[in-house]
């Protein structure tokens, strides 16, 4: 293929790991208004996407992004790493979207780049549904591979490593296709300065739903198939005995072994 | 309302029936009247199995000619539901295939999914949901129409046979796919791995990045061993390359719930810390006092994993 145009699903999420996360005591979504990262499930993507448009000689990468607040500094981030544009959907009427009105969403926004290739993590670190990928693919009518360890193109056939219970699978898939990529696939670059500096002028197209051709109730709160009604705190497991290693700490062990009869 | 019937789909990993798609079973003959199941590829092969699980019918999409089973069992179960016959709800497991199928249903018939469900309310409608490491859960519920889809995760119920006869079998045509069923798999490779399964053992041995260096993880396969146990990895270092992903425990990995989990060198991220919590001991080795995984450890051995664990090794070792 001369030219590969790559879309690259990327998600804006909260800074800190899921410890710090916070829901909203009533409508329990995750808070999500202080400042938004790039998601580094989403890095390795970002990096897939350079490197196989790259590789192809031509083409390029188009961010698409569905965040509250017009947030783009995670957006900032992956078009610092060589990105050429980004498309964000923005719009108060996504509040407390679930994972099908998030595809609809994504794949309404990713139509409009032509992609030949859509990339996306397996996961993304706060919602972690992992079945996004797949509904943007059945919803654009396209072939998935989902959990890919290693992606190489030849020709307009792509080539991956699907992970399986025992191994992995190599899968083949013709192009158009989805495909969601763990982490560990490609180490992603750090930007650099100069790459940073040409994030700032770098097009974010920003789209509201009617924009995609979407309705306002199909999509948020209104669309939800599904409701949270409560959280409660789970059973807490307690820290048990605490030894400091001084040379006899395997003893310990042992002895902890010995007595639920594992030894 | 209640759940009154409910469809299985029964994950396989090569030709054996998934352990996960019999905990399945045996949950939603619990909280509904009717139980089927689906699947692909044999069915006739597994009929008495499943039967005895509690399904009455096996349902099968056929051989998938090299395809992924995501689009195929889709489709299948979609026409289905759209021709009037769907179930309340779909039971899978939070699986590789498992995501795959629900989502490409999801999108196909309109419905939304539930995922990481960790147990289910009496009557079924309502879903738990370990987050944030599993310190709080989360219920919730569908509210639209059409069959809820519960993506359920492994070991989450016990399973337990019904003593019902053998499913009767039938196969479920597949609408033509197109596109969407392009994928194809080209070859099938399996890690080989010796002693129990990881989500099987008494005894699960995890390495993590405290390990040092890829030839430490050595040490992780002596103890397990010596142990009868199986080897864990936390993702740390399955990403980087030191041991296969196989390995993987976790939220994205595999959920054990062993006698004893021994974490060694693991700093006990909440991803890691939901697919392991649930074992009946936890022992840990860290050289940090405040790694997280020490709140949930029974004994926890603050201390360097290539002195501990050599120390640890011959003593076995020496008792034979
Ligand atoms: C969407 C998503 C899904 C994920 N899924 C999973 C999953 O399924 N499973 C999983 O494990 N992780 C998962 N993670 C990753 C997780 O967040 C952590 O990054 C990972 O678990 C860390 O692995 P680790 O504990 O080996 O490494 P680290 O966090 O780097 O911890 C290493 C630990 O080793 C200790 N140490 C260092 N040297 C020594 C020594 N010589 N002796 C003793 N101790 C030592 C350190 O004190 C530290 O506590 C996921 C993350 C995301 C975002
Ligand atoms: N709001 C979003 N914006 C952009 N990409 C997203 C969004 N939500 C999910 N994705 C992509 O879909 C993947 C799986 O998400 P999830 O289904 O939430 O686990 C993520 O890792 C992202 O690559």
């Amino acid at each position: 293929m001369k030219h590969m145009n790559v879309v690259v699903c990327v998600k804006q999420i909260p800074d800190g790991d899921q410890s710090s996360y916070k829901l909203d005591p009533s409508s329990h979504n995750l808070v999500r208004d202080g400042k938004l990262i790039l998601d580094e499930s989403d890095s390795y993507g970002v990096e897939m996407g350079l490197q196989l448009a790259e590789q192809a000689g031509g083409g390029e990468v188009t961010l698409v992004s569905m965040a509250p607040g017009s947030e783009t500094s995670g957006l900032r981030t992956a078009l610092a790493m060589g990105a050429a544009k980004a498309i964000l959907v923005s719009d108060p009427a996504l509040a407390g979207s679930d994972a099908l009105s998030t595809a609809k969403v994504l794949a309404a926004a990713i139509k409009r780049a032509e992609p030949d290739l859509i990339l996306t993590a397996t996961e993304s670190s706060d919602g972690y549904t992992g079945t996004i990928p797949v509904q943007i693919a059945e919803i654009l009518g396209l072939p998935a591979v989902t959990f890919s360890k290693s992606v190489t193109v030849s020709g307009d056939k792509i080539t991956v490593e699907r992970q399986t219970e025992e191994g992995y699978d190599q899968v083949e898939v013709p192009l158009p296709a989805v495909i969601s990529v763990t982490a560990g696939v490609v180490e992603p670059r750090y930007p650099s300065f100069k790459g940073i500096m040409a994030a700032k002028g770098k097009p974010v197209e920003e789209l509201k739903v009617s924009d995609l051709g979407l309705d306002d109730a199909s999509v948020g709160r209104a669309g939800a198939g599904q409701e949270v009604t409560g959280v409660e705190p789970a059973e807490a497991r307690k820290a048990g005995e605490i030894v400091v290693d001084e040379g006899e700490a395997f003893q310990h062990i042992i002895s902890y072994l010995e007595r639920i009869k594992v030894i | 309302m209640a759940l009154n019937s409910v469809w299985v789909v029964v994950d396989r990993s090569a030709d054996k029936v998934a352990s996960v798609a019999f905990e399945l079973l045996t949950k939603a003959r619990q909280v509904a009247a009717s139980v089927e199941a689906v699947t692909w590829g044999d069915a006739s092969g597994i009929a008495e199995q499943i039967g005895a699980y509690g399904a009455t019918a096996l349902h099968t999409v056929g051989d998938l000619g090299g395809g992924l089973p995501g689009p195929a069992v889709a489709a299948a179960i979609a026409e289905k539901v759209s021709g009037g016959s769907g179930p309340d709800a779909i039971f899978l497991a939070q699986s590789y295939n498992g995501r795959d199928i629900a989502g490409r249903l999801s999108a196909r018939i309109d419905v939304p999914v539930l995922t990481n469900i960790v147990n289910l309310s009496e009557d079924g409608l309502t879903t738990e949901h370990a987050i944030f490491g599993g310190t709080e859960i989360l219920n919730a519920k569908f509210t639209g129409s059409g069959p809820g889809l519960y993506v359920i995760r492994a070991k989450s119920f016990a399973p337990e046979e019904s003593g019902g006869a053998a499913a009767a079998v039938d196969t479920w045509a597949v609408p033509e796919l197109g596109p969407v069923g392009a994928a194809r798999i080209v070859s099938s490779h399996v890690e080989e791995t010796q002693g129990p399964k990881l989500d099987e053992a008494a005894v699960v041995v995890s390495g993590g990045r405290g390990l040092g260096d890829a030839g430490s993880y050595k040490l992780i396969e002596d103890l397990a061993k010596l142990l009868k146990g199986a080897p864990g990895a936390s993702r740390a270092i399955v990403d980087a390359g030191w041991v296969p992903y196989s390995h993987q425990v976790g939220q994205t990995g595999k959920t054990v719930k062993p006698t004893v989990y021994i974490a060694c060198g693991i700093s006990g991220a909440t991803q890691h810390m939901v697919g392991m919590k649930s074992a009946k001991n936890i022992i840990a080795v860290n050289k940090d006092q405040e790694a997280p995984i020490f709140s949930i450890s029974d004994l926890g051995v603050v201390g360097d994993v290539k002195k501990v664990l050599p120390q640890l090794i011959e003593a076995l070792q020496k008792r034979g």
